[in-house]
């Protein structure tokens, strides 16, 4: 049986162990042992920056992801079967094509010509093109878009675990529709939620090309860093520290939740 | 049963709202790539199929093409049989370290993807793999591994291990009873596993963007470059055949699962 496993099991030994590993050692190790790589990360103001935008970012893709993804959730599971398919076909639907292609997508939907000023103008309710793109709206606009089918089909997996009589013996008891909502099937649905926001921001303090594409340079995200300090700066070593930072950080975040929840529930979506 | 109350209506508005959000960029790739102008504008002006011409008629675009096509095949071949041996390998052992061992094979998915792609530049530097073919190969394979392993695990589970050893007892090895018993029941699962890992390889970027370059860079990287220094509706005309190819696999292997139920 090991000798089955091995052949998997070597090519990720080889290109995710090894490679995290050698990113380790190399942020602790130049011509000697230092910690001169996390000094700096911690002290010095760019990190600093970076590493507060990309959690401020993160959390408000996790909340704008929730606030429209538990609708869409909750409508999916109250409507007959054949409808439910085509709402959860409809999000799944943009899995299927590249994050790239998405990304020119929000381009030509969001830049100064694009399709959403052109449509505003025309209707007269701007008269200077908005700045939507190239900026933290883009990259957040990007963003939820790629990530939200992570916030619903978790969240429609749980509420659909939610027993019905339950709501009908709310109603029974004399509760109105909003109440038993509040009281009743909104906690049952918080591991879905707790599953779908930690897949998201866990997700989003990892994405590159979206903030690369959209951000227009001034929404620097820590992955970003990671990739300029290695392409442009030839810093190894502060790249590696950040990187092992915020592994560290989505590791740390796993492990949390894991104390809530099994981790099977949230990756288990993908 | 659902009365058409304030709150059911703005639900509706806003679940309309949402999947209109998510379906739109899918929607408007199209049109852009069928317009004749350089320009994004909405509604284009005219009919043209001038950004497919200048795609087809650029060998830059045509070599990075063949690369993808390459990288992805060689990616299915390799990463589905060593998937599908390590599933059955898991879903039948009672090692207590296969656990760990499931884990480490889900690692792709939970380590960010821009430390892998900066780790694997690093050691694929020192051992000198960058701006190869076999460096990508590779580099997707383990990347597409997890999911030929959920997708088999999730096919084995519905399996009956007994099936295999009433064959055993009849008398073939354990090679001959899996490939005779066991893997035509999950050959639904093990394609579907084959097929997500093939569309991972045509899309990834990230890696891609570290450890590729000279005549070895895949579709993505180029595409990547070429949306941080302009906006060419040649993109839009690839977007939409790369999506089109995407929908038609997805469409196979979702046929094929109905087929076997």
């Amino acid at each position: 049986m090991l000798a089955l496993v091995s052949p998997a099991l070597l090519v990720i030994l080889a290109l995710i162990v090894l490679p995290v590993g050698w990113l380790a050692w190399q942020s602790i190790y130049h011509d000697g042992f230092t910690l001169e790589n996390y000094r700096r990360v911690f002290t010095e103001d760019i990190y600093w920056r970076s590493f507060a935008l990309t959690f401020e970012i993160s959390l408000a893709v996790t909340v704008v992801a929730l606030l429209l993804g538990y609708p869409v959730a909750y409508l999916a599971n109250s409507v007959p079967k054949g409808w439910s398919i085509l709402i959860l076909s409809l999000v799944v639907l943009p899995f299927w094509t590249s994050v790239l292609v998405r990304a020119y997508a929000w381009l030509a939907l969001l830049q100064r010509t694009g399709v959403i000023n052109q449509f505003l103008r025309y209707l007269d309710v701007i008269s200077e093109p908005l700045a939507l793109v190239h900026n933290t709206f883009g990259t957040v606009v990007a963003t939820v878009h790629i990530l939200l089918p992570f916030m619903v089909l978790p969240l429609y997996a749980t509420m659909q675990k939610i027993p019905g009589d339950l709501m009908q013996a709310g109603a029974s008891l004399g509760a109105s529709p909003s109440l038993t909502f509040v009281r009743v099937f909104l906690p049952l649905s918080l591991p879905g939620v707790l599953a779908g926001c930690t897949m998201v921001f866990v997700l989003c303090l990892g994405f590159y090309i979206t903030p690369e594409l959209l951000g227009g340079g001034r929404t620097v995200m820590v992955s970003m860093l990671v990739s300029r300090n290695v392409e442009l700066y030839n810093q190894f070593g502060a790249a590696s520290a950040v990187a092992v930072v915020l592994l560290l950080s989505v590791l740390l975040i796993f492990f949390a939740v894991s104390r809530f929840i099994s981790l099977d529930r949230i990756l288990g979506q993908k | 049963m659902t009365r058409l109350s304030p709150a059911r209506i703005a639900l509706y508005v806003i679940s309309a709202l949402v999947l209109l959000y998510l379906i739109l960029p899918v929607l408007i790739i199209a049109p852009i790539s069928f317009s004749s102008a350089r320009f994004l504008t909405f509604p284009p002006p005219s009919f043209s199929t001038r950004w497919y011409q200048q795609y087809f008629a650029n060998p830059a675009w045509m070599q990075a093409t063949r690369v993808t096509l390459t990288i992805a095949l060689l990616t299915v071949v390799i990463a589905t049989p060593c998937g599908v041996a390590a599933a059955y390998a898991i879903s039948q052992s009672r090692l207590r370290i296969m656990r760990v061992i499931h884990m480490a094979l889900l690692l792709p998915l939970v380590v960010p993807i821009i430390i892998t792609a900066v780790g694997i530049f690093f050691v694929y530097a020192k051992v000198g793999l960058v701006a190869t073919l076999p460096g990508l190969v590779l580099a997707n394979v383990m990347l597409g591994l997890p999911y030929v392993v959920i997708s088999v695990l999730a096919g084995l589970q519905s399996f009956d291990p007994a099936q295999e050893m009433v064959a055993r007892s009849l008398g073939m090895n354990r090679l001959r009873s899996f490939f005779a018993v066991t893997l035509p029941q999950v050959k639904s699962s093990v394609v579907a596993g084959g097929i997500f890992a093939f569309i991972s390889a045509m899309d990834e970027t990230i890696v891609a963007l570290f450890i590729s370059g000279g005549q070895y860079q895949p579709l993505t990287k180029r595409m990547f470059t070429a949306l941080r220094d302009e906006i060419d509706p040649t993109i839009a005309a690839i977007s939409t055949l790369m999506t089109a190819a995407s929908f038609m696999l997805v469409l196979a292997a979702g046929a094929r699962q109905k087929k076997s139920g």
